[in-house]
């Protein structure tokens, strides 16, 4: 492809002729050409995607003391209950923590796609069936996650558990802050 | 038998006007790019699998990471018109004179944080000082005393949007860092309930689903 302008050529031996130059007129611009597309591409790849992404939270309304708190139970077939420890550990159970639910005793597990999102989802299936056979059912209704981040979880730990719940469809999650002493003492255990 | 002859193209192409094309749209690119400027507190977020970006206007971005071993909070307005409103108000509040240079200046500031009385400081300073580590301590948000500075942001830069006549509401993203703690970030989540913001973006990078 590359042409280049070699002048006159070598030159006859016997010619005694002085020859212009000719000059090549055309540049080769297809090197030229190549690297305006790659920049091209390199400014429109970036102007679009280096947005950071975001991720939507509403939290609930935090109520006044004065008013009376309303208990609201729930059926704890429904419940599962993560709470986060230190060093990205984290514990899991189904049901009461005093009464859990058949193979939803607390368990230690990863975050990610083989811990995690596995107990989860076999969760989000059976309990939307078990929903189901119930007279009160609504649309929507099904597992619930109460995400329980202790005091030495860190914020990617958060962050990887509500994004677990988008990842899982989960219908109701909640953030609580509370933690019961039961509870704290899994944590200790969870964070030795 | 003839022979079959081939014909004789040109192999050369003229590439001059796709080299015209190819740079008038390189270009374009240059000019729309928007420079990314230094971040006086870089932290590295935590990622997910959401999809939804950041809104380019509306919107106000608390910072909390750790810098030389301590928690520190910025605050930034993406919206330069709001932003010297909202330092006025600063400034009634907390008793500091700006002149109107300071204010001009102020409106340039994406994102900072000292306190209110540290501001004068600040703004004297060349731009590329400001970056530097240990200039900017972070903004005072003790829930405990009086001065909770970073709550007073927030409420006047709320302010400042309404009297600038907007008619959506101002949304907050938090951009903690992966590693802080849980408590640091509760902190600032309950000062923004406080006033009754209840949904806020939180800041992440991308991952695949695959992790």
């Amino acid at each position: 492809m590359a042409e280049l302008n070699t002048g006159d050529g070598g030159g006859k031996k016997g010619s005694k002729k002085v020859r212009s130059k000719k000059s090549n007129a055309k540049v080769d611009l297809t090197a030229m050409v190549d690297l305006a597309f790659l920049l091209i591409t390199f400014f429109m790849l970036t102007t679009s995607l280096s947005k950071p992404q975001s991720m939507d939270l509403g939290l609930p309304d935090k109520e006044d003391k004065k008013e009376p708190q309303k208990d609201i139970k729930v059926d704890q077939k429904r419940t599962l209950t993560i709470i986060m420890g230190k060093d990205n550990k984290i514990k899991w159970f189904h049901g009461l923590l005093e009464a859990p639910e058949p193979g939803g005793a607390p368990t230690n597990t990863v975050y990610g796609k083989d811990g995690l999102r596995k107990e989860i989802l076999k969760r989000v299936i059976s309990v939307n069936e078990y929903c189901k056979t119930k007279p009160t059912y609504k649309e929507g209704d099904g597992l619930i996650v109460i995400i329980k981040p202790s005091k030495k979880s860190t914020y990617r730990n958060l962050v990887d558990v509500l994004d677990e719940m988008a990842i899982c469809k989960v219908p109701t999650y909640a953030i609580v802050n509370d933690i019961t002493p039961e509870e704290m003492k899994l944590v200790d255990e969870m964070n030795k | 038998m003839a022979k079959v002859k081939m014909s004789k193209k040109a192999t050369s192409i003229d590439m001059t006007a796709m080299c015209d094309v190819a740079f008038l749209l390189l270009t374009f690119f240059i000019l729309t790019a928007t420079a990314k400027v230094p971040e006086p507190l870089p932290v590295d977020t935590p990622s997910s699998t959401v999809q939804t970006k950041l809104p380019e206007t509306g919107l106000v971005t608390i910072t909390v990471g750790k810098s030389e071993g301590k928690e520190q909070v910025f605050f930034g307005m993406k919206d330069r018109a709001i932003r010297s409103a909202a330092l006025d108000y600063m400034a009634q509040k907390y008793k500091v004179n700006f002149t109107d240079a300071e204010k001009e200046q102020f409106a340039l500031v994406d994102e900072f944080g000292v306190p209110v009385e540290g501001l004068k400081q600040l703004l004297a300073m060349k731009g590329a000082d400001r970056a530097k580590k240990g200039v900017q301590p972070g903004i005072p948000c003790d829930t405990i005393g009086d001065n909770n500075q970073l709550r007073y942001w927030i409420q006047y830069v709320r302010q400042a949007n309404i009297d600038a006549g907007a008619t959506k509401e101002l949304q907050f993203a938090i951009k903690g860092d992966a590693k802080e703690e849980y408590p640091q970030i509760k902190r600032v989540m309950d000062i923004l309930q406080e006033q009754k913001i209840n949904s806020f973006n939180l800041v992440t990078g991308l991952r695949g689903k695959d992790y």
